[in-house]
């Protein structure tokens, strides 16, 4: 029925008609290769950055022979041992919290609905404060905790909200409602901890890529290798989603379903996120807008954010290493939230006047 | 098959209050008696026991040789007013945000409000070396206005106005880059961490009512403001076109909202610290009761918001005996449960 629905709209269309739309498709998948190459563009640029300035910096060419196997012992050590884990780190944590951002956005179909708003992340943290901070563990097991965190805080999450059937606003308030609680957690525990205590808790709770550890870097690689394709596979009947439940269902996706899968590939891509570097600020919640609105339009921008969430990790590392003020090594969380936002701002600023806000 | 949801299909906005007054006449003096109950309770209830008797006596005849009537008057009537004239601008603040953003979850957290105060507070503490409750206030007052300014700015650029997407984002952007700023300056000056971790939990007794008097003018103000918004948001909450055809001013309406929430916002965050969820909660217990029409909600708005935060107060004494937990973590902790009850058993009226 719907092919012949589509047949009778195409057929009403007059060849006069059909070239302009044509060319405006066009124009828009022009458009997205060019915004994926420019951002494709600008990580290579962080990166080569990333890699060669710091205390003891190289020249391109340097790293370029550094990065082939052909470099001197220090060069291997500073380039390889040092800033490639970190830098690797940065950008994998970059594309899960930018891809667990889009599909909660997408599937609850709230801008407001990303994991570091609705509590996810926030469970995480609140996991692993309580565990540094009352239970005295160290690096790993802190870790273990925030995965742990985001993933009983999520399941909550959806347990409570399920009515026969998720809604995405009940979902979100009822999120809303368990980030206030994990927030409230959080605040007592800080507020009762000794002071040095406190400040290493709120250190972790900031995210930091510094100290990579290769088994983090490992584990985040697995999980988006995994992952990534199953997106990949999903994202047609993400599209159909997107259209409302109804229409969706009528053209043959099971919605609860779909959902519930794309929302526990997204919790996972959070947690193990959070994990590694814990909850760096707000690169989930500010990719997916970002890209939608470079990209102009309402789409799912998938890869784009991706490629955003990453820059925004990258780019906020380097920040927090070289360019502020002082001596101080500062954690990449602590500007992600200063770089990303104020450019959502200045997107929805300017895109708002020329109309195509959201 | 179209079918009409039953509240959006009333274009008048008075009817509902119309077909259900007794629920509404009930509700209204069931709320009156759990407030006075709050008040009294948070009189009475402390470290030190003190029997209602003495606590009118204290208020009525007050005599400062006895140390019952000073616990009265110097610390349980303070933290009361506190909560009270906190709890009332959170409560009314959220009300006129979830109806001007037509969002159900717009409260002070999401207009970036809350973050705006305290990354003032945090620069007053620490660069500005301010330590008095009385300089907190102005900090916080100052940047809840700022963030609230510069939300609805660029929420209202371009052709469609303050739309409720564009202000929601704006505001929950700003948060993240103002809640960045503060952390720089946290990590930075341990000094000003550790102050602001007390300030942030969201206590009643902090500041007292040196800090809080002050401020009592301008949160008078932001109510009357409210109450001449209520019958602009009824028109709000049928879209922007048919408010538009109905001859309803928008700009006027969202400038109006955002002076009054500015005021009280501000004012709370000063008084109280960064106080989650009242804003949130209170609107949506207060529809639950008085179905869509706005001049009802911000009426039950005022009287649960301080309800609900002298009562957490309260709570936070109890529990923690001999010490306690501020009434801001309580609010957040126990109020979370109350919130989720509500969305799951009871259908919440969209807005």
């Amino acid at each position: 029925m719907w092919g012949a629905v589509r047949a009778g709209a195409a057929a009403s269309v007059r060849p006069a008609d059909a070239a302009p739309l044509a060319r405006a498709r066009a124009q828009r998948s022009r458009r997205s290769r060019s915004v994926v190459l420019v951002l494709l563009g600008a990580l290579v640029i962080v990166a080569a950055l990333s890699l060669a300035v710091g205390a003891y910096s190289l020249s391109v060419p340097d790293l370029l022979r550094t990065l082939t196997g052909q470099g001197s012992q220090s060069e291997n050590f500073i380039v390889l041992s040092l800033r490639l884990p970190r830098l690797t780190l940065a950008v994998l944590v970059g594309v899960a919290f930018a891809l667990s951002g889009a599909l909660f956005q997408t599937v609850l179909r709230n801008p407001l609905a990303s994991p570091d708003i609705i509590g996810v992340t926030g469970g995480a943290s609140a996991a692993a404060v309580f565990g540094m901070l009352i239970l005295g563990f160290g690096a790993v097991a802190t870790s273990v905790a925030a995965f742990a965190g985001a993933i009983i805080v999520a399941g909550v999450i959806y347990l409570l909200a399920w009515r026969g059937g998720v809604v995405g606003y009940r979902f979100v308030l009822i999120g809303v409602g368990v980030a206030f609680m994990v927030q409230g957690l959080l605040g007592y525990l800080l507020s009762r901890a000794t002071r040095n205590d406190a400040q290493g808790a709120l250190l972790w709770l900031v995210g930091s890529v510094s100290g990579a550890r290769w088994q983090d870097i490992s584990a985040m690689a697995v999980v988006l290798l995994v992952l990534i394709p199953v997106i990949g596979v999903l994202s047609a009947r993400l599209r159909a989603l997107q259209l409302g439940d109804d229409l969706a269902r009528s053209l043959g996706v099971g919605t609860e379903r779909t959902r519930l899968v794309l929302l526990v590939i997204a919790v996972a891509l959070a947690a193990t996120a959070t994990a590694a570097v814990g909850p760096l600020a707000f690169v989930a919640f500010v990719s997916a807008p970002i890209a939608r609105r470079v990209l102009g339009t309402g789409g799912l921008a998938l890869i784009p954010a991706a490629l955003v969430g990453a820059l925004i990790a990258a780019v906020a590392d380097f920040t927090a290493q070289h360019l502020l003020p002082g001596q101080l090594e500062l954690p990449a969380g602590i500007i992600t939230g200063a770089i990303g936002a104020p450019y959502l701002l200045w997107l929805l600023a300017t895109s708002n006047t020329t109309g195509k806000g959201a | 098959m179209i079918q009409i949801h039953p509240e959006s299909a009333i274009l008048e906005p008075a009817a509902p209050a119309r077909m259900r007054p007794r629920r509404v006449v009930i509700g209204f003096a069931l709320a009156l008696v759990l407030l006075g109950l709050s008040i009294a309770v948070s009189l009475v209830v402390g470290t030190r026991e003190i029997t209602l008797g003495t606590v009118f006596d204290a208020l009525t005849n007050p005599d400062r040789r006895l140390t019952d009537h000073t616990v009265i008057l110097d610390l349980r009537v303070p933290r009361t007013v506190v909560g009270l004239l906190a709890g009332l601008a959170l409560g009314l603040a959220g009300a006129l945000m979830q109806g001007v953003t037509r969002n159900p979850l717009a409260d002070p957290g999401l207009l970036g409000v809350n973050a705006g105060a305290s990354l003032f507070v945090v620069a007053g503490v620490a660069w500005f070396g301010v330590t008095s409750s009385i300089g907190y206030v102005w900090f916080a007052f100052a940047g809840a206005a700022v963030a609230a300014t510069i939300v609805y700015l660029i929420g209202s650029l371009g052709r469609e106005g303050a739309t409720p997407v564009k202000l929601a984002l704006a505001g929950t952007a700003l948060t993240a880059a103002f809640t960045s700023l503060i952390t720089i300056v946290l990590l930075a000056d341990t000094e000003a961490f550790d102050r602001y971790r007390f300030w942030a939990a969201g206590s009643l007794v902090a500041r007292g009512l040196d800090a809080a008097l002050p401020l009592a003018p301008f949160i008078l103000v932001g109510a009357i403001l409210s109450i001449v918004a209520a019958r602009m948001l009824n028109a709000l909450a049928l879209g922007d076109d048919l408010a538009r055809g109905l001859g309803q001013n928008l700009v006027t309406a969202r400038i109006v909202c955002a002076v009054a929430i500015v005021l009280l916002c501000g004012s709370a965050t000063a008084m109280a610290g960064p106080i989650v969820f009242v804003g949130l909660a209170v609107p949506h217990i207060a529809r639950w009761i008085t179905g869509p029409d706005y001049r009802l909600i911000i009426g039950f708005s005022a009287l649960f918001g301080p309800t609900l935060l002298v009562a957490a107060d309260v709570l936070g004494r109890l529990i923690a005996q001999p010490g306690e937990i501020e009434a801001g973590l309580v609010v957040a902790f126990l109020g979370a449960p109350v919130l989720i009850a509500l969305v799951r058993c009871v259908k919440l009226a969209g807005l």
